[in-house]
């Protein structure tokens, strides 16, 4: 992967952006790794969730096209392990909402089958909805 | 004790037997808990973003209702309402800015006043009940039936919420042993079971529930307890999915700890509802000698 590096990408709008969203401080992360040793989806991940972090530092909006943060399943097990104390679960959040909120869903509501439908409790269909629908 | 009670949607769905035998043996050791009047949904996910208030007015709006009904606590079972609501609270208690906005938005309410609390009955049995009561209402004997307890993420993530050590917890483990069944110590009791990731990607799901229920199986578990709806369908119903991808796999029941307890405090059978969860723990309760047969015919 070809990334140029200045310092004018990483205080870009897009990095304010997701700080802003986030409310955390991408900065204090110094790449200890211990979000993406613990993470549960880690295995199918393009990006390692400390490589998010790392191309949102560097203000690398190609991580906006990347599985990885909709793979994410909010369980904070990176939140609560962070010796820097980021929330990467909000980090992650913050990436999903930039392509949400124009109006794009990951989660196509009419492909799930209808035999899913029949036995997917209300938890579940709530809860993915509100994480990957506008 | 009364305390009014938020149910949720999916006690009132697939999660039926989890409020059944909740309430049944919250009763038999003096807990009431009153269905809270026209509560609405809390979300499932609490909101991570620092500028979407209006995910936070469901979970508020349920806080309101408390406040009518003249109390000041609330109880709930499932994980994620309990996780949701209890964040939503917190914010809100931290921020009067935040909550004087939620507030003039719901202006045909009365205003939330910050100070309700919301407890999960896990943290009411410890802290109101103590176990060792609880242990002396026991009644049905277990016979070394192995119990592996499953946390998941909502109940001990993150930590300002949690009700116990995010990465140790013992509260589960407490509950099992006074009930007089034998914990067994699996290290992926905290690990996520991918949670909605069940409605588009069924194999990452087979994937979390083979690792999860598999160590537990190895390590002697007959079956997991938990205290999540969304656990309860990944790690049990889709062990039907899980044996499809990974033909090795061979799966245990899934219980909530209310069944456990109903079971233990001698009702169980009418209030379990064991036949609405994919693996049906029926056989080997039989086979333990914990039910007789027959009577999971009414074990309903």
């Amino acid at each position: 992967m070809y990334l140029k590096l200045s310092v004018k990408n990483t205080e870009s709008d897009f990095v304010k952006k997701i700080e802003e969203i986030s409310g955390e401080n991408l900065m204090k992360c110094n790449q200890c790794g211990k979000c993406s040793a613990g993470c549960p989806s880690v295995s199918r991940m393009e990006s390692l969730p400390n490589q998010v972090i790392r191309r949102v530092q560097l203000g690398d909006e190609s991580v906006l096209e990347d599985d990885t943060i909709w793979l994410c399943a909010s369980c904070f097990t990176c939140a609560v392990r962070c010796p820097k104390g980021v929330d990467l679960s909000k980090v992650m959040e913050a990436l999903r909402l930039l392509t949400l909120r124009k109006n794009v869903n990951y989660t196509q509501i009419e492909k799930i089958p209808r035999d899913e439908l029949e036995v997917l409790p209300p938890i579940a269909l709530v809860s993915n909805f509100r994480k990957m629908t506008s | 004790m009364k305390i009014p009670y938020y149910p949720g949607c999916t006690l009132k769905a697939q999660g039926l037997g989890f409020e059944t035998s909740a309430i049944a043996s919250a009763k038999a050791v003096d807990i009431e808990m009153m269905e809270l009047q026209r509560w609405n949904c809390c979300g499932t996910v609490f909101s991570l973003a620092s500028d979407d208030l209006m995910h936070y007015i469901a979970p508020i709006r349920n806080f309101i209702r408390v406040q009518e009904a003249g109390y000041d606590k609330v109880v709930t079972l499932c994980s994620m309402c309990y996780n949701t609501m209890k964040r939503a609270n917190l914010l809100v208690k931290n921020d009067s800015e935040k909550l004087k906005t939620l507030n003039d938005f719901m202006y045909r309410e009365e205003d939330y006043k910050g100070n309700v609390e919301i407890v999960h009955l896990l943290e009411l049995l410890r802290d109101e009940i103590g176990f060792e009561t609880i242990s002396k209402k026991v009644i049905r004997k277990f016979n070394e039936l192995k119990v592996a307890p499953y946390y998941g993420c909502m109940l001990t993530r993150p930590k300002e919420v949690g009700i116990d050590d995010w990465e140790e917890p013992q509260i589960m483990e407490n509950l099992i042993t006074a009930l007089g069944a034998e914990v067994v110590d699996d290290p992926m009791r905290g690990e996520c079971c991918g949670a909605y990731h069940t409605v588009n990607s069924k194999d990452l799901v087979a994937e979390r529930t083979r690792m999860i229920v598999t160590s537990a199986k190895n390590r002697g578990a007959d079956i997991i307890v938990l205290s999540c709806p969304l656990c309860e369908f990944n790690l049990g119903t889709r062990q039907k999915d899980t044996i499809e991808i990974y033909s090795d796999f061979s799966g245990i029941p899934v219980l909530y700890f209310t069944q456990l307890m109903a079971l233990a405090l001698g009702m169980g059978k009418e209030v379990c509802r064991f036949d609405l969860h994919y693996v049906d723990p029926r056989p080997l309760l039989i086979e333990k000698g914990i039910i007789e047969e027959g009577e999971e015919k009414n074990a309903r």
